[in-house]
This record gives structure tokens, C-alpha cells and sequence, in this order.
């Protein structure tokens, strides 16, 4: 099965991190992803930008009303996710243990994906 | 326990400005949050960190202090006793509902108050950065006197009499209403930019001491941004901060000399910072009101848009600046401006652009640098080499006299016989 990893943490502390402690984390990071796709369940993986690059379009009225920011304002912030395969929830758990040790505070919300369409890659690969 | 240090950091503007709205008064808000870090250092290794951070230093700062007053005036009975924790505080519901009263009490008045203060308009620019770098970011003294290059002594100095200015003058405790929190949003940024500049113009040996200052704006600037999120000025000045930031790795040289914007590696710019920059500025134009700070960074974005020199869109750069001109008209702006007419309608029309400005700008770098540039294109090289002397005479790093010195060898080289 399929889960969706969603990264959740402070974007203030985040921000907060020197250069060197954001590519300390990436570093670390890199060898789990590294390990998890030669095991052939690593699937799309995004950093999102900070949430005040963010625009929302509520679409509960009509016209629908184009909001900046995020969608919701928590303590904690959407930061990224993975999509991962795994056979249980117990698998996807120790997978995401692994994920925090590299990348400690904060929390992952594990959701089971329910349709799946991969497109071919678009032509912008982000930044 | 970095991360105590990065949690202690990232609260600070958030717990300051509550404290300081509680207490009315700067230095026993500091003292308060400066309590509560030395028991978070203590607490947080033992506990864990905290669901709030800044709700737990609010809360643990204002108790301690209260603590310290009851104990100095204990005739005197206070109120809310019964709402203060005994212990280290900061636990469980008493925490959760103390974080919801904090959402409801106005924190984003609380920061703007905090970052607001700093900027008078009667302190001069640089005693603005180092209050506020001292208040707002909480680097010591010895932190900002390296990134200024004066001793500990003078600083702290400097800052206290900042201080006490800021005192005289009142800090303002009611509720802003929308022209004065636009006001105070103006004055902010005019502050982070300077701050940014400080670490962002700074180099040859001080490009080390400085960057951090310009990490520090950009900070600043997207907490301002997430606090009031469609504020197209701020959007503008983190755009802008982002997309200069972003060429700062292929600014100098080894050397420290100053790299031309044409002839920097543009594989070295900061691919994430310049797609952040770019993101904003698409938000910012939805407002549809083209403010200084978002021109500005549109030009950047046409520079940080073209894959080589060449590519650079410089009529557009043009344009954008003829709208800077008009909305904010300055003779550095007008100098800027020339140098991409020089691009789209050549030296000479670029030189009749700025001539009138030489007596405004008689003490500006740039202006006889690049009036030196634009005479060696029309050949008349005594006149460059007297504005590039001129030029060498007003820098204010070694790194700006060196790169004008580059071009009066130019003219040598070229002028010799061969």
C-alpha cells in the first residue's frame, strides 16, 4: 500500500536553522532516501517553500476567493511529504522513526493513499 | 541542545513582545525573558521541549518576575494570583490555555510593537539594527559589536542610550488602528532593509562577520510576512532580500574582490531562494500596487531570470526602473536606472542621464564609478580616470576601491603602446 508521509514542524524553527544545519539535516536525510528507494518504495518526495509563499483559493463561495498565506494557521506547518510503499503500518511507522531521527522535533502525519495518478514529470523540477 | 538555542531564538520575538506588553517596560521584559531561558535551559533537557515554547517563556518569564517584585514588595497583594503556576510552570492545560489567550490577545501587535520600537525616526539608522538586533534577535552585545566593528564598550554604550531613547519617547501599548499599524509596518521595513544591507553589502574581511545580519532580515522579514500575510510591501521586501541574497555565494572573489553582477557564475545563485523571491513576487502583483521594495525586486527577478548576462531583459529593467523614478524618486535611483539605458540606448544617452545628478551625488562611490564606466565606453579616458580616482576616494570597503583600481589598469593597459 501506498502512504503519504506529511511533514509537519515549526516553520519558525525551521527558519531559524543556520545553512550548515539545514544541510546537516539534508545530508542525513539523503542516506534514508537513499536506502528507501533502493528498496524500491521510495516514491515523489517535496519540500514546500515557507508557508508565506503560500496562496489559498476558498472555494466555499463563488466566485472562489484567492487568500495569501496558508490554509489554516497552526502551530505546526505542512513542510513536505513523501510518498511511501509499504506493506503495514507498522513498516511505514519504522520508516517514518527513521525519518525523525535524521530530521528530530516536529511530527509526521502517515495517511494511507487512496488514488494514485503519477503523470510524467513536469518539466519544472523546482528549485 | 542547539535546538534549545534555535527553540530560544525562534520564540524570542513572539515571547519579548508579550512580556513587554505585560510589563510596560523593556528592560524588565528582558530581564523576565532572560529568567525563563536560563530555567528552559535547565527544564527543556529534562522535559523535553514544550508544545509552545513561547507560550511556556511567557508565562515562566512573567512569574519569576513577579516573583522577584513580590518578594522586593511583599505588602503590596497582586492580582491574578490564583491564574500564576507555583513551580516551572508551563505544564499541560494551564500551558494549552494559556497559548489560546495569547492567540486571542493580539500577538501579531505584540512582535510589531517590538520590532516597531526599535526604529524612531530620530535614532540614527545603524543604533536602530543594533537595538534591534540586540532586542528582537537577542545577540549579546559582543555579537553585534563584532559585526560593527567597534569594542564590546562602545556598543553597549550605544545600545543603552538607544534604550533610553526609546524610553523618553514612549513605547505605544494601545491597539493600533489600520493607518497606524501601516505605519509601523513601513517603518519596520525600512529597518530589516537596512539590516540587510549591513550584511548583504558588506565585504572583503567583514563579508564573514556581516552575513548574519542579512540571514537575520530575511528571518525577520518572513516572520513579519506569516504575522500579516498579504501585505504586498512585505512580500515586496522579502522578495527583494531573497533574490539579492540568493547571488551573495558569487558575489566575491577568493580574493574578497567585488564580482560585477554580469560576470558572476550564475550556477552559484540559490536556486530555492530565487524560486521563494520569484513566488512572491507573483503574490505581491495580484495587489496591484507596485510599492518600492516589489519594483525592486521585479528587477532582481529579471536579472535572477536570465540564464546568462546577455539574456538579461534591460529594456524591461528600463521600464521598471522609470516606474521606481516615479513612485520613489531619488538620484541613486536615477543612477540605477542609467545603467540599463547604457544597455538598451548606450553610453551616451546613459551619461546625459546622470550628469545633472553630479552635484546631488559630488560624495556617492557609484556615481563616479559608473561615470567612469560610461566615459571609457566613449573613449574619453582622462575623464574616466579622474572619476575613477574620484571614486577610489569615496569607497567605503577595500573591496570597492580594489574593483575601481581594476578598471583604471584597464585604462593603463589599454592606453600603452603596443
Amino acid at each position: 500500500m501506498l502512504y503519504a508521509i506529511l511533514c509537519y514542524h515549526r516553520e519558525d524553527v525551521v527558519g531559524s536553522w543556520t545553512k550548515e544545519e539545514d544541510d546537516a539535516v539534508m545530508a542525513k536525510l539523503s542516506v534514508v532516501h537513499e536506502k528507501l528507494a533502493r528498496e524500491g518504495r521510495l516514491g515523489p518526495v517535496a519540500r514546500l517553500l515557507p508557508t508565506t509563499a503560500a496562496t489559498t483559493l476558498r472555494k466555499d463561495s463563488d466566485p472562489p476567493l484567492v487568500i495569501d498565506g496558508p490554509f489554516a494557521e497552526t502551530k505546526e506547518q505542512l513542510l513536505g511529504f513523501y510518498l511511501v510503499e509499504g506493506e503495514t503500518l507498522e513498516q511505514i511507522l519504522d520508516t517514518a522513526r527513521e525519518l525523525g531521527r535524521a530530521n528530530p522535533g516536529g511530527s509526521y502525519e502517515i495517511r494511507p493513499v487512496g488514488l494514485y495518478h503519477p503523470a510524467p514529470a513536469p518539466v519544472s523540477t523546482g528549485a | 541542545m542547539a535546538w534549545i538555542n534555535t527553540a530560544l531564538t525562534a520564540a524570542r520575538p513572539q515571547a519579548m513582545g508579550a512580556l513587554l506588553r505585560y510589563f510596560r517596560d523593556l528592560d524588565t521584559a528582558e530581564e523576565a525573558f532572560q529568567e525563563a531561558s536560563l530555567r528552559a535551559l535547565k527544564a527543556w533537557p529534562r522535559n523535553g521541549p514544550p508544545r509552545d515554547p513561547a507560550a511556556w517563556l511567557i508565562f515562566v518569564g512573567r512569574n519569576a518576575t513577579l516573583d522577584t517584585v513580590r518578594r522586593l514588595a511583599r505588602q503590596q497583594p497582586l492580582p491574578d494570583e490564583d491564574t500564576l503556576a507555583d513551580g516551572d510552570g508551563g505544564e499541560g492545560d494551564t500551558e494549552a490555555e494559556l497559548a489560546e489567550r495569547l492567540d486571542g490577545a493580539g500577538y501579531r501587535d505584540d512582535i510589531l510593537r517590538l520590532l516597531f520600537i526599535c526604529c524612531p525616526p530620530d535614532l540614527p539608522a545603524t543604533q536602530q539594527i543594533a537595538v534591534a538586533l540586540r532586542i528582537v534577535s537577542g545577540l549579546s552585545v559582543a555579537e553585534i559589536a563584532r559585526a560593527f566593528l567597534v569594542s564590546d564598550s562602545a556598543m553597549e554604550q550605544r545600545i543603552t542610550r538607544a534604550k533610553a531613547r526609546i524610553t523618553r519617547s514612549g513605547v505605544p501599548f494601545e491597539t493600533p488602528g489600520a493607518p497606524e499599524r501601516a505605519a509601523r509596518l513601513g517603518a519596520v521595513a525600512a529597518m530589516l532593509y537596512l539590516l540587510f544591507n549591513e550584511g548583504y553589502s558588506a565585504g572583503g574581511d567583514t563579508t564573514e562577520r556581516r552575513a548574519p545580519l542579512a540571514h537575520e532580515a530575511i528571518r525577520l522579514a518572513r516572520l513579519l510576512l506569516r504575522l500579516f500575510p498579504s501585505e504586498p510591501e512585505i512580500m515586496g521586501l522579502l522578495a527583494l532580500m531573497l533574490l539579492q541574497q540568493a547571488r551573495s555565494a558569487a558575489r566575491f572573489d577568493g580574493e574578497g574582490n567585488l564580482v560585477l553582477l554580469e560576470d558572476q557564475d550564475r550556477g552559484r545563485w540559490n536556486a530555492p531562494m530565487i524560486a521563494e523571491g520569484l513566488a512572491l513576487i507573483d503574490k505581491a502583483m495580484r495587489h496591484g500596487q507596485p510599492t518600492p521594495y516589489l519594483v525592486q525586486a521585479a528587477i532582481s527577478a529579471l536579472h535572477a531570470r536570465a540564464a546568462t548576462a546577455a539574456e538579461t531583459d534591460w529594456t524591461q529593467i528600463d521600464l521598471l526602473y522609470a516606474t521606481l523614478e516615479h513612485i520613489q524618486p531619488s538620484p541613486v535611483v536615477t543612477l540605477n536606472r542609467s545603467v540599463a539605458t547604457a544597455k538598451v540606448r548606450g553610453p551616451a544617452a546613459a551619461l546625459a542621464m546622470i550628469e545633472p545628478l553630479g552635484e546631488r551625488l559630488a560624495g556617492y562611490f557609484h556615481f563616479f564609478g559608473v561615470k567612469g564606466a560610461y566615459l571609457t565606453q566613449l573613449g574619453r579616458t582622462a575623464e574616466a580616470r579622474v572619476a575613477f580616482d574620484r571614486a577610489i576616494a569615496l569607497a567605503h570597503t577595500p573591496a570597492e576601491a580594489a574593483h575601481i583600481r581594476q578598471h583604471l589598469d584597464r585604462l593603463v593597459r589599454d592606453a600603452a603602446p603596443t
